[in-house]
């Protein structure tokens, strides 16, 4: 029984973590009694448990997130949605819309979503064998209108929305912009084009930093910096 | 690698037993590698090994196209090793050649046995390497690099290869041929390797030598690629290490900060432990028999001295 890091080390695939009596978590992987990691990431343990938060990687679907989508397709029964994973999600009319409207989509899927258009959507069920199944049906789905989106690296959503929630309603109360993270790695902004370009600043500072400490702290200060900079330039 | 003299008319080794390019018998070139150093793909990397000069982009896990190809069960790996048409001194034909193709096959099976392909079924993932300036060894580095550039992918991997080719030169054990010792000399065998598992993914010969030769080859380049796995680790952390240092970070301090603002990340990932055991015994299996595919000439050695090594 032996461990080989301290807590938020960064390690690299291969690296030798602990011996014995442990588990392997996500990102790691156990092989003749020896934890080792998978993936380039920040190490913790939790219990017994070793995982590796990953640093870097492609979003994979989970069931119950929420995830920012283009329409690429039409199909006879829905549409398909790029989420910018390795597999298209499927969004039939049966989750799409209500009853009432689903009688008459028949006709014309377009009336509702086109293709190119961008959706905010959770996703309903994925799992190995089948391509992801998601729903615009709900509070803060369905179609965007309007703002901006821009993509980061998913593994740091995580870090961009923060403990419950604390980088993000930072983000949204200081700027005064509305913001919509999906788990996927696109966000949405919408707001006074000068607060949602300082916002996005920041949300790139979050992404390149994700692996540091005290970053929420950094990021208000940059962000009143900027906002009195921008405020002394009108006067 | 054709026509071996066995003839020598050039010294490879000078009277104070020194190389043509000044190293040691036991020597590596000068190595250099950069990680991430292109933005548009998922994972990159670029070395610099002796005049090699090669770089790896990796894209994926992405959605497979032709989706014939597809594989109900795991990603498919492609690997795609190209050489520029100005990477050597008469100009190379810009078609794919037969060369070209038998290294992207070889090293598709060098890196293969080290990824989890079971977590991304139906995916595809792709390797390109594109040689910009060729020299000996040049699909070891290849494979070095390559295994960088998937670590900056942040694909799941049980750990790193990195490759090297020992040789014999007048009558003498080499590490690190060149591009003279690789042509004139004796024999070359390029091997890659993940030197903390232990595990040889290529090995290839090209020349003739003795059992106690190739034995002792082996641990020459055993010991090369050890060094370079080092220096392969160093790279990958360094990324990250220049950020924290710009922040005027003490990463002590740090890890306690972070220990206490980050636990809604645990909770993402306590669903999927299991999906990681099931995933791991499968691929083991398969491991076995991609070591044995790569090397095709000199069988009966190769075996004995795979049992030495391992």
């Amino acid at each position: 029984m032996s461990l080989h890091f301290e807590q938020q080390d960064i390690v690299v695939p291969g690296q030798l973590l602990a011996e014995g009596d442990y588990r392997h978590g996500d990102g790691a992987f156990k092989e003749h009694e020896k934890v080792f990691a998978a993936v380039i990431g920040l190490v913790k343990m939790k219990g017994k448990t070793i995982y590796v938060v990953p640093l870097q990687g492609q979003y994979i679907p989970k069931a119950r997130d929420i995830v920012i989508g283009k329409i690429i397709e039409i199909t006879l029964n829905g549409w398909l949605v790029d989420i910018q994973s390795p597999y298209p999600a499927m969004l039939p009319v049966m989750h799409a819309l209500s009853r009432r409207d689903a009688t008459r989509a028949k006709e014309n899927l377009r009336r509702w979503y086109d293709i190119g258009e961008t959706v905010v959507a959770e996703i309903i069920a994925a799992d190995r064998t089948r391509d992801p199944l998601i729903t615009t049906r709900g509070r803060g789905l369905g179609k965007i209108r309007g703002g901006v989106l821009m993509k980061i690296t998913p593994t740091r959503v995580p870090r961009l929305i923060g403990r419950k929630g604390s980088m993000i309603n930072m983000l949204k109360s200081e700027l005064q912009t509305d913001i919509v993270v999906g788990q996927n790695g696109v966000v949405w902004l919408k707001g006074n084009p000068d607060r949602v370009a300082i916002a996005m600043d920041a949300i790139r500072q979050i992404e390149r930093e994700a692996h540091t400490g005290g970053l929420t702290d950094r990021i208000r200060e940059t962000i009143s910096e900027k906002l009195s900079e921008s405020k002394g330039e009108k006067e | 690698m054709s026509g071996k003299n066995t003839e020598v008319e050039q010294p490879l080794i000078d009277a104070k037993g020194l190389r043509t390019d000044g190293r040691k018998l036991d020597e590596l070139r000068p190595i250099r590698l950069e990680v991430g150093n292109l933005s548009r793909a998922d994972g990159s990397a670029y070395i610099e090994h002796g005049r090699n000069k090669i770089v790896a982009a990796v894209y994926g896990p992405r959605e497979l196209h032709p989706r014939h190809l597809a594989q109900s069960d795991q990603a498919l790996l492609r690997v795609n090793y190209r050489m520029a048409t100005f990477s050597v001194s008469d100009r190379k034909r810009p078609a794919p050649s037969r060369r070209e193709h038998e290294i992207s096959m070889v090293l598709r099976q060098a890196l293969e046995p080290m990824l989890f392909l079971k977590m991304y079924p139906r995916a595809a993932i792709d390797v390109f390497i594109q040689v910009l300036e060729a020299d000996g060894g040049s699909r070891c580095a290849s494979a070095t690099v390559a295994a960088l550039a998937l670590a900056d992918a942040g694909i799941p991997m049980r750990g790193l290869v990195a490759g090297c080719a020992s040789g014999k030169i007048d009558g003498k054990i080499a590490m690190d041929m060149n591009d003279i010792e690789d042509k004139i000399g004796e024999a070359d065998v390029p091997v890659v390797m993940c030197p903390e598992r232990g595990e040889i993914t290529l090995l290839q010969m090209d020349g003739k030598l003795t059992q106690k030769e190739l034995a002792k080859i082996l641990q020459m380049s055993e010991d090369g690629i050890h060094r370079i796995h080092e220096m392969q680790k160093a790279v990958l952390l360094e990324k990250y290490a220049q950020i924290r240092k710009e922040i005027g970070e003490v990463p002590e301090e740090e890890a306690e900060v972070l220990a206490a603002q980050k636990p809604e990340i645990e909770k993402d990932e306590a669903e999927k432990p299991k999906a990681t055991k099931k995933r791991t015994k499968p691929v083991k299996a398969e491991k076995k028999e991609d070591e044995t595919k790569p090397a095709k000439k000199e069988k009966k050695t190769k075996k004995k001295t795979e049992s030495e090594s391992s």
